[in-house]
Parts: C-alpha cells; sequence; structure tokens
C-alpha cells in the first residue's frame, strides 16, 4: 500500500464513523453539527440522496435533494466529515442510475422513487 | 539559522479536525536524511550543513561523490543540498534528521521544481487576457497583442512578457503550514499545495517571514543511537 492510502486509511479508522451501506435513490437523514455563536446542536437534514462521489475514501461525498418550502434544495456533504453527527437511511430506493439528476427537472408524481423491497446489506467480507 | 530538509513529495490528501474544518494537506516523506559535510568559515567562509537522502545504487554513483560519501562514513545518496546555518547550529556529520524537526503550526518556505509546462502561450503563462472573440479578430484570440510602440524605440524592450518555456523551474512557496509530523515513518503534512510533481524532490526551512515558534528543536531533530538500531532491526524482521 502506498503511504497516501495507508494515511487515508489510518485517518478514515481513527475518526471511526459508522456509514451506514446508502447509495443513490435512498431518503437519508443526515444530522449535521450547526454552531451558532457559542452553542452547537444538531440540525437534521432529510431528502433523497441524488449522487455519491469518490467512493468511500477520504475524498468521498454525497448530495441530499429535498423540497424546501417549493424550492429544490441539495446539499453536498463530505463523507468523513467531523460534521456529521449521523447518518440514518429513512428508506431504500429502487433506482436505475447512479446520478439521479434527473430529478432536478421533476416536480411532484414524477419525481418519485419506487422504494426497495428486496434490500439486503452486504457481506461483511465484500465491504472490507 | 536552523538547518532545513530534503524530502519527497508523496501526494495531497486532506484531514478532518475535530471542529468540522477540513483542511488539504501535502504528504512530505523523509528518508534517512544525514548530515554528509559541514562548511566552517575557516575552511570555505561560510558555515553550512550538506544533508543526503534517498538511496541509489552504488553503480550509479560516480567516484568522487563515492569518496565524498565515504569521508562522511554514509550510505551513498541520491539527493544532496546545503543548508546556511548559523555556527552553533552546526550538526554532527553522519546524523540523522528526523521529521519532528518541525513542529506542528509553524510556517516553513517549501522550495521544489515546478511541473514543466513546456512552450506555453502568453495567456497560460503570463495571465494575459488574450484577444477578444468577435469584433474583428481572427485566428489570434489566444496571442499576446501589441509587444511595444512604433518607431520610438523601434525595439522590442527586453523582459517583455511573451510566449515560451514555462514550469520546470525552481519555485519556493512560503509560508505554509505544518499540520502534522510522523517521525517514525518520517512523514511531514504541510498545509496547501508544494511545488513540484510527485516523486520530486523539495526543501524545506523555517519560514523566513515568520517567527520562529516556541520548542522547536536545536540545532535539529536527530535520531538517537538506539533508535537507529531498533528501526534496523524492525527491518530486518520485516523483509
Amino acid at each position: 500500500m502506498d503511504i497516501i492510502a495507508q494515511i487515508e486509511a489510518e485517518h478514515i479508522a481513527s475518526l471511526g464513523h459508522e456509514i451506514p451501506d446508502f447509495k443513490a435513490g435512498d431518503t437519508i437523514r443526515v444530522g449535521y453539527k450547526v454552531t451558532e455563536g457559542t452553542r452547537s446542536r444538531v440540525q437534521n437534514y432529510e431528502g433523497v440522496c441524488i449522487a455519491r462521489n469518490n467512493g468511500k475514501g477520504i475524498a468521498g461525498s454525497f448530495t441530499v435533494r429535498k423540497i424546501s418550502f417549493g424550492e429544490g434544495v441539495e446539499r453536498v456533504f463530505p463523507l468523513h466529515s467531523t460534521n456529521i453527527e449521523s447518518i440514518t437511511v429513512v428508506r431504500r430506493g429502487r433506482v436505475r442510475r447512479a446520478k439521479l439528476y434527473y430529478l432536478r427537472e421533476r416536480r411532484g408524481k414524477s419525481a418519485r422513487i419506487v422504494e426497495q423491497t428486496n434490500y439486503r446489506a452486504p457481506s461483511a467480507g465484500k465491504d472490507a | 539559522m536552523r538547518s532545513g530538509i530534503i524530502a519527497k513529495k508523496v501526494g495531497m490528501t486532506r484531514l478532518f479536525l475535530e471542529d468540522g474544518q477540513q483542511v488539504p494537506v501535502t504528504v512530505l516523506h523523509m528518508e534517512n536524511l544525514q548530515v554528509i559535510a559541514q562548511r566552517t568559515s575557516d575552511s570555505n567562509g561560510y558555515t553550512a550543513v550538506q544533508l543526503g537522502t534517498g538511496a541509489v545504487k552504488v553503480k550509479n554513483v560516480s567516484k568522487a561523490m563515492r569518496g565524498h560519501f565515504s569521508v562522511a562514513k554514509v550510505e551513498p545518496k541520491r539527493k544532496v543540498a546545503e543548508f546556511r546555518v548559523a555556527p552553533e547550529n552546526l550538526i554532527d556529520v553522519g546524523a540523522e534528521l528526523t521529521a519532528d524537526h518541525y513542529s506542528v503550526g509553524q510556517f516553513v518556505d517549501v522550495s521544489g521544481t515546478s511541473i514543466g509546462k513546456g512552450f506555453a502561450g502568453a495567456m497560460k503563462r503570463h495571465n494575459f487576457k488574450g484577444l477578444r472573440a468577435s469584433h474583428g479578430v481572427s485566428i489570434s484570440h489566444r496571442s499576446h497583442g501589441s509587444t511595444g510602440q512604433c518607431q520610438g524605440p523601434g525595439k522590442v524592450f527586453k523582459g517583455k512578457k511573451m510566449a515560451g518555456h514555462m514550469g520546470a523551474a525552481r519555485v519556493t512557496t512560503q509560508n505554509l503550514q505544518v499540520v502534522k509530523t510522523d517521525a517514525d515513518r518520517g512523514l511531514i503534512m504541510i498545509k496547501g499545495a508544494v511545488p513540484g510533481s510527485k516523486g520530486g524532490w523539495v526543501t524545506v526551512k523555517d519560514a523566513g517571514k515568520k517567527p520562529l515558534p516556541d520548542g522547536v528543536p536545536f540545532p535539529a531533530a536527530l535520531r538517537s543511537a538506539n533508535v537507529v538500531v531498533e528501526k534496523t532491526t524492525a527491518e530486518i524482521g520485516e523483509a
């Protein structure tokens, strides 16, 4: 393993974050630490994950889209950010694309995602 | 003035800090960085230490350099550089420097050979604006435009910024912050980018324009003898 990969693996391990298995199409809830003045609290942001970028590595990120007061809002979170308190999968969606950018042009009924009913968690051996 | 170090640029990554910040870092690797010679005011008219790093095959080292390394009783080194130091900061020949030479949070200047860009136009090389996209401009949208006046000087002034060879030159980036050091593996992580490509040699010095923080080792952070023994035995174990 080269030095950079080694450092990144160690850094991810030292952060100790538990990242659930999720992909584009899943509805997820992200608990994000917000600092207001001196005190900080956790803000929940719930929406559809429309993209995951750069894998599981230190540079990984994911995009969450939701409709807020009739306006589409997208936020990009770094997967390993220390500001992320928790990531919970609310609903698993069945989609045929890795990037769901087509949802940006859709509203209402056509922007629905069918729920995946036969979800199986990846085996631990494959994950590692 | 302390000695600097020679290191190899490994690449870039990022660190997430506890307060939620993300820091882009360049990883530098020090391998067997040893003092090869001293320059003293008596014999050379100035004081400096000559450092060497990196492994090289003996057959690829010239006879003259082989002699030079044998005088210092060190292995032949791939890269050799001199650092001016104050007379009291001279380091013994053969001593090995470690990564905790720099303290976390300290500012450093990093020099290296920048990535070569070949023959580059004026827009890329000097950030010229180029010509307009329309309004009668033809075939010369990325040209530099006029290079001077008329019969007045009757020549193009020397040093006029024009297209030419870009990059592959020695570049120093000043005031970069040290984010983390790892003396066991010889790694230094520096915030931001440093000149040169991956695998290139860079020299790191204390920042010239920032005060030196307290607690940096003088004359240098050296590997003590017993640690060296431990390391070599560990290497044998791995092999």
